[in-house]
């Protein structure tokens, strides 16, 4: 069984031959050709390289064509700041004023360069690997976004008190979006991971997610033509289950702080779980608690497929070791094979 | 429940539907109870621990959070000056982000904080080491807040503790941000003094750790 015959398993709700292993590598390329950050996101190539080697290494289920975050704020003329052990991040926001947001215009994707390198990596990538593993392209939401664009404390100034902006913005963000999803797709990519990290309830409360983001991913959801998985980025989503999966998404990133029988009872044959290993403890991890960690979300979430372990973050960090990743793909494979184990 | 307890309930409520005129209508209620400014302190500490309590049990979303300190700090900065009232400067603070320019955390320590009725002076954000130090060289900071969204920046507070030793400064720095809720031991590993993860309950902390001073 192949990577792609592995993950369509779980996301059909049904056992493989084991659960497939998602491990969403993108800085971690720097490291595998040993050159700069910066550099290494110069050249698609230098992903192309990187993404195979890992895939191999790790024995990793998907390849993974996320740069950086910030990569739609180049795009829409923004700054992006890059550091040498860590993901690029986005500077200072463009957006000054709400004033500006009457004049915003969606970046044109087929002629933004940092765009086109995404879609040069994914393009070549596909030839490489045809439909033997899946090709995760990334957005982010465009109800996410504005945190980027704008700044997190005016973007809740704009939700809560002025809804003219908000409208606006949401439609230039997601006529983006939607092009940008669809460019990835039209380049080779199998599904579309859909970054929203505001649909949790730790970050906007549900009545007014319900008012504002909801509807803007609804809408957006349905005008991407591919499969979405859509991950809230280390947010708790039990509380928001069933409005995620009404988007129309076939995949959901879940939290750590999720409880594991909860979410695996209300997710079952519903939606595929994407998660939820915390990539930031996971620089302390050691041969034991990887081996506990996985052994334990196997056992809560594995049975009857539905589950695609990954970080609960959307990128492994810089500072976890290379032995932690491979132990981390040894013990899936261990505890991981169908039939699960009844002791476990 | 007595008046006061209903009151703050109500008030909490408004706070929460992010009702900026409600919040500020209880305010006045209860200035018009007793004219005492540390009733209104109560009234706003009280209901920004339990809006941070309520996060941290996942129940309230951090942009309630982030407005409710707004709305009393705001409620707060109003009555100062009517009850002749001096914010309390002992310790000393600063507050910054470190790297990063998402500022959401340390606005909303800094909210609270202020709402509390204590002087802090902003550092800003996107800040490398050596603005860190410098700055808190220059203020004679005491106490140094440190809010950091990535794990690179959090760990960057081990090279801000060691070049403030460097320079003979007994600065104490709390950190707060996503890398310390998601690492519990991440703090003690960076060399910060105090675990500041939770910031509702910053008050407490702060007042525990300097109440001798400030007496």
């Amino acid at each position: 069984m192949n990577s792609f015959e592995r993950t369509m398993a779980a996301i059909s709700h049904k056992e493989a031959d084991r659960v497939p292993l998602f491990l969403l590598l993108s800085l971690h390329g720097a490291k595998e050709l040993q050159i700069p950050i910066k550099k290494y996101f110069s050249k698609p190539e230098n992903v192309v390289k990187a993404q195979l080697k890992m895939k191999e290494k790790y024995q990793n289920d998907c390849i993974y064509t996320f740069f950086y975050a910030p990569i739609e704020i180049e795009a829409f003329g923004g700054e992006v700041v890059f550091v040498d052990d860590g993901p690029p991040n986005s500077g200072e926001p463009f957006i000054r004023n709400f004033e500006q947001i009457s004049r915003i215009k969606a970046p044109l994707v087929y002629e933004t360069d940092c765009l086109k390198k995404v879609l040069t990596a994914t393009e070549l990538l596909k030839k490489e690997v045809r439909n033997e593993t899946p090709i995760i392209g990334v957005v982010m939401s465009p109800f996410s976004l504005p945190v980027m664009q704008m700044g997190f404390e005016k973007y809740l100034e704009m939700i809560y008190f002025r809804k003219d902006e908000f409208k606006k913005l949401m439609e230039v963000n997601e006529a983006f979006c939607v092009e940008w999803a669809n460019a990835q797709l039209e380049a080779g990519a199998t599904a579309i991971c859909y970054f929203n990290p505001l649909a949790s309830p730790n970050m906007i409360e549900r009545d007014t997610y319900l008012t504002t983001g909801y509807l803007t991913d609804r809408r957006t959801i349905a005008r991407v033509k591919g499969p979405t998985a859509t991950h809230l980025a280390s947010g708790i989503t039990i509380p928001v289950i069933d409005d995620l999966i009404a988007t129309g998404t076939a995949v959901l990133g879940f939290s750590e702080s999720d409880d594991l029988a909860v979410i695996k009872e209300a997710t079952r044959n519903k939606i595929c779980l994407l998660g939820n290993l915390n990539g930031i403890d996971m620089v302390n991890w050691d041969y034991k608690k990887t081996n506990d960690t996985i052994q334990n979300l196997i056992s809560k979430a594995g049975d009857g497929g539905g589950l695609i372990i990954s970080d609960n973050h959307g990128e492994i960090p810089w500072q976890v070791s290379e032995d932690t990743l491979l132990e981390l793909s040894e013990a899936v494979r261990k505890f991981g094979t169908y039939p699960l184990m009844r002791s476990q | 429940m007595n008046n006061m307890e209903l009151l703050i309930e109500e008030f909490e409520t408004a706070l929460l539907q992010i009702n900026r005129v409600k919040a500020a209508e209880l305010f006045e209620r209860c200035y018009d109870e007793d004219k005492s400014f540390q009733q209104l302190e109560h009234m706003a500490i009280h209901a920004l621990e339990t809006i941070g309590n309520g996060w941290e049990a996942g129940t309230i979303s951090l942009s309630q959070v982030y407005m409710a300190g707004v709305i009393c700090e705001e409620l707060i900065e109003k009555y100062l000056p009517i009850m002749q009232i001096k914010r309390k400067d002992i310790p000393k603070m600063a507050i910054g982000v470190l790297q990063d320019h998402h500022a959401l955390g340390k606005r909303i320590v800094y909210s609270i904080l202020r709402a509390g009725g204590f002087e802090i002076i902003d550092f800003g954000q996107g800040l490398s080491v050596q603005e860190v130090v410098e700055k808190t060289m220059e203020n004679k900071i005491e106490l140094l807040l440190i809010s950091t969204l990535m794990l690179p920046s959090a760990l960057k507070v081990k090279e801000v503790k060691a070049k403030l030793v460097e320079n003979g400064l007994t600065t104490q720095i709390i950190v707060g941000g996503a890398p310390f809720r998601l690492d519990a031991t991440l703090w003690e590993r960076v060399g910060a003094d105090i675990d500041g993860k939770n910031a509702s309950s910053i008050i407490h902390i702060i007042e525990n750790k300097f109440r001798k001073v400030g007496e």
